[in-house]
């Protein structure tokens, strides 16, 4: 694992609006490193979003990048859908409801995988039993708002990685789900990457839901990196006070309710 | 930063600004400039313009002053226009609003009377108002809101169903708001924005019916408008094309002022809109 | 332990679309204590979103009641229901979207006081200060617009709002789930202060189990438009007995020390 994934150097991302310039990112150096899970954590205002599109060459007409994002595993900067797949937090809003899933999925393969379309739609049926579509023959031809939240995540992550690229990119993926799904889905990325190899870059707000399958973490607050490094050290060793209270604002059922007990 | 300097910061609303207050200006100042009745007799028949420094845009087969015309008639194309736009407004925002609130049976009854003016072309209408009714500019003015009352309606009750569905509606309820002050207070005027957009639409389009109507013969003969102007000018087509020309440049100009500034507008309230 | 603050049972409402029925809210059953928590728990779309508006009469029920010290709520009209309705208040989840767009701070808080005769149109602006206050906002935040502050700040307003006609009972739904986690903290910790204070009963609305857990004396937990489980909150977190409650308390993220 000594190579090099992507490198980022002096990032810096700005918005221009009303002719103000506000810094979204700032200065941002960090490395990726090839299969690992690297989790990128902030609250609202901290950059993650803009970090992972600015990674995926998404950002918006407006935005002004300085800075270096050098890619060694790829030598040039990689295409969409072919080089990285992305999950959008709303999976409602990134699928095209005029198509349907099986020909949203076999879309990707056949375009980035030379494959016909009888083959490419062959994958996607594949692809969708691997995300753990109860029926996928039957769900091929059903249209993205005839599912659930959950499920219409799993269609947008099969399509992610159609064209088996070597890096997943999931910007709050489980945010919109509720706590279920959202353990579920984490699963089966994990799964995903694990078994084909992938590089993931997974952005949160949720520090303990990283925590529980990063290899590292690298914390964001207001367009800065705060800190950055393996997980159990980030968690166990804070070296910054602000990664320290977001440990210490997260509540589980270990924590100490707030209310007294005696009651009911 | 205002709407206004927004708006000026845009082309189009610059240039819609400009010409509608130059437009404004003149309606308002046509009394001033020109003091004698545009309709009376100043000079010797068919004087070409640019030809004479007293008349500048010449005269027309009667001798009348072209220039004191046009300005004249800014008045009347501007009044019919803004006066039709605000009764459809006002029609429009009420009937949709209570179409919107009273649902059930009075929202179908409605609804079903705003398709009945929406089937009829609106210049049809009008003509069928005017010469039933007679010319005048109260009758012109209604007969064209007859057919531009339905879209803000539309509008309107669309709004209002699905402002009723926000959560500070609710939250309204919730503090025991009377049903009243909420139609009043929390829905009405955060469903009017998106009505009163389509506003410019409809003085542009009310100008052109105006002038349609006029040039048919339709309008108060005692008044100057760019309809009838058109329409006396066509007689002289061939000889005297600038006396069907200059009012017919006036009327694009009004139009494209309108737009613009609509256009202008919009993306300026947007932004605002987007920052908030 | 006394009679109940609230007590609603078999509560049933039923959506037809598209030419399926769907029980968005299934026979069921919710009891809430004087100045108690109690968490109302489930996946999406198991109705527990529908179970809170029904309590505040948003929602019509197909049947069931509702008694709420001794109020029938649900046969409630008009006027009485008006006035009662300054018993119960609520705190939604985006707070943008619960206020007037054209609202101020101000004005949103004045309106419920108005409404229900608290103090006079003199002693209003004192009342609107000392509520802000509470909530741990400056006093010269009434003359900001509600889209001006940030999203902690109008949660705070939202709850001055819903303490504002001084109620027995907050239904709160996903009320602090925007929010970011440090806001989250500070804002659980205003609610049971309030709590503690004025002996409020909340029903707090919410997907996640381990929020619920920290802040209820007792847990309902909701699937398709049943409740599948009712007890003290220990009880529940401790040994579930439902599939849902299981599921539910195995899929909270624990934060994982190395």
């Amino acid at each position: 694992m000594s190579k090099t994934f992507a490198r980022l150097s002096g990032l810096t991302v700005g918005y221009d609006a009303d002719g103000q310039t506000g810094a979204a990112l700032e200065a941002v150096d960090l490395e990726i490193v090839p299969g690992e899970r690297l989790a990128i954590i902030g609250e609202s205002g901290s950059g993650k979003s803009t970090l992972a599109l600015t990674l995926a060459g998404l950002l918006p007409d407006n935005a002004r990048v300085t800075g270096h994002i050098a890619w060694p595993a790829y030598g040039e900067a990689p295409l969409a859908g072919r080089d990285y797949g992305f999950v959008f937090q709303d999976a409602g809003a990134s699928l095209n409801p005029v198509l349907s899933v099986g020909e949203q999925i076999a879309e990707v393969a056949q375009r980035h995988l030379g494959m016909g379309w009888h083959e490419a739609y062959g994958r996607a049926r594949h692809l969708l039993e691997r995300v753990r579509i109860p029926q996928p023959d039957a769900a091929l031809h059903t249209y993205p708002h005839q599912l659930s939240g959950g499920q219409r995540q799993r269609v947008c992550i099969a399509s992610a990685i159609a064209a088996r690229p070597k890096l997943l990119i999931a910007d709050e993926p489980t945010s919109a789900l509720d706590m279920v799904v959202q353990a579920e889905i984490v699963a089966l990325l994990e799964e995903l990457v694990r078994e084909d190899g992938m590089t993931l870059l997974f952005v949160t707000h949720d520090i303990a839901l990283a925590s529980g399958f990063a290899d590292r973490i690298a914390v964001f607050r207001a367009g800065r990196l705060v800190e950055a490094g393996p997980t159990a050290e980030v968690l166990s060793r804070p070296r910054d006070a602000y990664t320290a209270s977001l440990i210490a604002s997260h509540i589980d059922l270990a924590t100490p309710p707030l209310v007294a007990e005696d009651a009911a | 930063m205002s709407v206004l300097s927004r708006l000026l910061r845009s082309p189009e609303g610059a240039i819609g600004l400009a010409l509608l207050s130059l437009l404004a200006l003149m309606a308002i100042f046509a009394g001033v400039i020109f003091p004698d009745d545009p309709l009376s007799i100043v000079g010797p028949a068919l004087v070409q313009p640019f030809t004479d420094a007293s008349l500048p845009f010449g005269t027309d087969r009667l001798g009348r002053d072209v220039l004191a015309e046009l300005v004249h008639g800014t008045r009347a194309s501007l009044a019919v226009g803004i006066a039709a736009a605000v009764v459809a407004l006002v029609i429009g925002s009420l009937v949709g609003t209570l179409a919107g609130f009273a649902g059930g049976l009075v929202d179908e009854a409605l609804m079903r009377v705003v398709d009945a003016f929406q089937i009829v072309p609106s210049f049809l209408l009008a003509l069928a108002f005017v010469s039933v009714a007679g010319a005048s500019l109260p009758v012109v003015v209604l007969a064209i809101a007859l057919g531009a009352w339905t879209a803000p309606a539309r509008l309107a009750r669309a709004e209002v169903l699905s402002i009723r569905e926000r959560d500070y509606v609710a939250a309204a309820r919730v503090i025991g708001m009377h049903p009243l002050e909420i139609a009043l207070r929390e829905v009405l005027p955060n469903a009017l924005g998106p009505v009163l957009a389509l506003s410019s639409v409809i003085v542009a389009s009310s100008v052109l019916i105006e002038a349609a109507l006029s040039f048919l013969g339709l309008s108060d003969p005692n008044i100057v408008t760019w309809g009838s102007m058109i329409a006396e000018g066509r007689n002289v087509l061939r000889s005297a094309p600038f006396l069907s020309i200059f009012p017919g440049i006036a009327l694009m100009l009004t139009v494209l002022g309108v737009y613009l500034f609509s256009e202008g507008l919009a993306e300026a309230l947007a932004k605002r809109r987007a920052r908030a | 332990m006394s009679a109940p603050l609230l007590s609603a049972t078999g509560i049933s409402k039923t959506y037809a679309g598209g030419g399926r029925r769907i029980a968005a809210l299934d026979n069921a059953s919710i009891t809430v204590g004087r100045g108690e928590t109690l968490g109302l728990v489930g996946p999406s779309g198991s109705g527990k979103s529908t179970l809170a508006r029904v309590l505040l009469r948003l929602i019509e029920p197909d049947a069931g009641r509702a008694d709420f010290d001794g109020v029938d709520l649900l046969s409630l009209r008009g006027e009485g229901l008006r006035a009662t309705r300054r018993r119960i208040q609520m705190v939604f989840q985006d707070p943008l979207a619960a206020f007037n767009p054209r609202a101020t701070v101000g004005s949103a808080l004045t309106d419920p006081l108005r409404i229900h005769r608290i103090g006079n149109g003199a002693e209003q602006p004192a009342a609107v200060a000392r509520l802000l206050e509470r909530v741990g906002l400056d006093p010269t935040f009434a003359s900001r617009a509600i889209h001006e502050i940030s999203g902690g700040q109008r949660q705070r307003v939202a709850i001055a709002r819903a303490i504002s006609t001084r109620p027995e009972l907050i239904v709160l739904d996903e009320a602090v789930s925007a929010l970011d986690v440090s806001v989250r903290a500070k804002i659980l910790d205003l609610l049971v202060g309030l709590q503690r204070e004025q002996g409020i009963a909340y029903v707090f609305v919410s997907h996640d189990l381990a929020v619920v857990r920290a802040i209820s004396h007792s847990i309902a937990v909701m699937d398709a438009g049943r409740i599948v489980e009712h007890g003290p909150a220990r009880d529940i977190v401790a040994n579930p007995q439902s599939a849902t409650g299981r599921a539910l308390v195995a899929a909270v993220p624990r934060l994982l020390h190395a």
